[in-house]
């Protein structure tokens, strides 16, 4: 393609710097011996030194930790089987559409109404059951429940790109079912799963909202952690918090790409 | 072979062990999504028609009074209030959505043009803001919008603002806010579709003397439009339910139906209210999206 004009390009750049301004003030902030106010007093690292001496930003960082965690395996699991369930079983009209309608509703529908939909869901079932008080559990469940989509959607675009052949070659070779799976699918099936449970992590570090409304007064995230100290009034050990959730999401990201860029290789 | 057997790419089976595959491959996922997202949805229908009990629990008396308190009835007759805020956010997700479809072009086309190596940087600093979490991006904001730096600066010098005070909470923080949160929404598919651009059709647009504006609404506009669509959804929904931005932002002074929803479960305690505005979210955003898909039919017919 041919390159842009100047005015295309400083436009261009004029948007990145829209992005980029805000996240790189939280980096310089954090990084700045001036406890208050905007003026500079010099270099220091002593926020990020006080970030881990402090327990309730520790005890965030592992619920955060372990609810991306949990939630990813289960929902990588539940997806891989959704995908294979959906792309490779003959499916009436019918139970196509409304297995494919399931599937869109998280897509459609804005965050907040499912988080209030499972505020009021647990509700119900704490009164009937006892169970289900809000914490970790109910976080891990209602993550779990909008992640399948998506990874669901990673995988089967995956699993497109694999031909039906090499399933009929199998059979012709008196493969059994499960091994079949095991042996020709799941392993060209692999940067695809890869690829859905990066999207499930993130899914998950980048939720606000579901956390915010399902969360126990002991199972606080780091998001959670960082708003509710916003609404304190900022101090410079948040911005050195942010940036080293800036960080993890960064490495997320790049091994997402490089997962993304490496099944497309093999496929080609 | 019996009725029952059939072959299914090159392998002899029953239906029931069809059945029973489909059972074991589809159910646990379908499951879970029946039962903690399709079934809350009800159950939220539902409460939508109970009334508040004395001590903020849900009392199972039918009653409309929910819905006539949305469309403005208090205990001193009408007051538009819940509807402005319906209509309010509305506005604010259609609007963000257009300016961050104005603001993707420049950048789609920018990417676009980039060698394969630039490119992936570029990609990859499209994407960084794509997956940083929110709340961090919205209250990196209020670092900017701060009375000592320029934005605040020029704006009180506009008279919008007092001199010495930060550009938030206001309406204007929360524009730039909705806009930068989405933007990368916008520019990733808007960019998957003019990568993929038939520039013959801008060629022939040329030769025959089209102006720049002729050719980019004839030539380009249309070849854009399943990009633009993919991404003015991935920016509508989420808009429209948004509650952080205006909350960190805006403040009590410009609240939007996320924000409605959330102090009805959060402080209010009040429940059926809260439900009730959320399905009233539920039918605006599926209403929305129904409307442009049909114009995006109208405009690819």
């Amino acid at each position: 393609m041919k390159r842009t004009g100047w005015f295309v390009d400083t436009f261009a750049i004029g948007v990145f710097a829209l992005l980029y301004i805000p996240l790189l003030c939280v980096v310089i902030f954090s990084v700045n011996a001036s406890k208050m106010g905007l003026t500079w007093g010099g270099f220091t690292l002593s926020w990020y030194a006080k970030l881990f001496q402090n327990d309730m930003i520790l005890h965030a960082a592992s619920n955060s930790l372990i609810l991306a965690l949990v939630s990813t395996v289960i929902s990588t699991f539940l997806g891989t089987f959704l995908a294979l369930g959906i792309q490779r079983l003959p499916w009436g009209k019918r139970s196509g559409a409304a297995i494919e309608g399931l599937l869109n509703l998280p897509v459609v529908t804005p965050d907040i109404i499912f988080a209030v939909a499972l505020v009021i869901a647990f509700g119900a079932l704490r009164s009937l059951t006892g169970f289900f008080e809000l914490g970790l559990p109910t976080m891990i469940i209602g993550h779990v429940a909008f992640q399948v989509a998506f990874v669901t959607l990673v995988i089967r675009s995956r699993l497109q790109g694999i031909a039906m052949d090499l399933e009929e070659a199998a059979f012709d070779l008196y493969a059994s079912y499960g091994r079949m799976l095991w042996t020709v699918i799941l392993p060209l099936l692999r940067p695809g799963i890869l690829a859905g449970a990066a999207l499930a992590f993130t899914l998950s570090l980048d939720d606000f909202v579901i956390s915010f409304f399902t969360a126990g007064p002991d199972s606080i995230t780091l998001p959670l952690y960082i708003y509710a100290a916003v609404h304190r009034g900022v101090t410079p050990e948040i911005h050195a918090l942010s940036t080293l959730v800036m960080v993890l999401t960064i490495v997320v990201v790049s091994l997402m790409q490089w997962l993304t860029s490496h099944s497309e290789k093999e496929t080609a | 072979m019996t009725n029952d057997t059939r072959v299914h790419r090159g392998e002899v089976v029953d239906r029931s062990t069809i059945l029973g595959r489909k059972l074991l491959f589809v159910v646990p996922g379908m499951a879970w999504i029946v039962a903690f997202l399709a079934l809350p949805c009800l159950a939220l229908v539902a409460v939508a028609f109970a009334s508040r009990g004395n001590l903020g629990d849900v009392e199972w008396t039918f009653t409309l009074e929910n819905f006539w308190r949305l469309a403005g009835k208090d205990l001193f007759g009408w007051s538009p209030d819940n509807l402005m805020i319906l209509g309010r956010s509305f506005w604010v997700a259609m609007v963000s959505t257009l300016l961050c479809v104005i603001l993707s072009f420049p950048l789609a086309f920018f990417l676009a043009s980039r060698g394969p190596k630039a490119r992936a940087v570029w990609m990859t600093l499209l994407l960084i803001p794509f997956w940083t979490n929110l709340v961090i991006r919205t209250y990196a904001w209020l670092l900017v919008l701060a009375p000592e730096l320029p934005i605040a600066k020029l704006l009180a010098w506009l008279g919008i603002i007092q001199p010495g005070f930060p550009a938030y909470p206001s309406e204007f923080a929360v524009w730039i806010g909705m806009v930068s949160a989405f933007l990368p929404f916008v520019a990733l598919p808007l960019y998957t579709a003019v990568d993929k651009l038939d520039w013959s059709l801008v060629e022939a647009s040329q030769d025959l003397y089209a102006t720049p504006w002729r050719t980019f609404w004839t030539a380009i506009w249309p070849q854009t439009l399943p990009g633009i669509s993919v991404g003015a959804t991935l920016t509508l929904v989420p808009a429209m339910g948004m509650f952080v931005v205006p909350d960190m932002l805006g403040g009590a002074r410009y609240m939007l139906v996320g924000n409605l929803i959330q102090q009805q479960f959060g402080t209010a305690r009040d429940w059926p209210f809260g439900a009730m505005v959320s399905i009233a979210l539920m039918a605006l955003t599926l209403a929305t999206l129904l409307m442009a898909g049909r114009k995006g039919k109208e405009a690819r017919a």
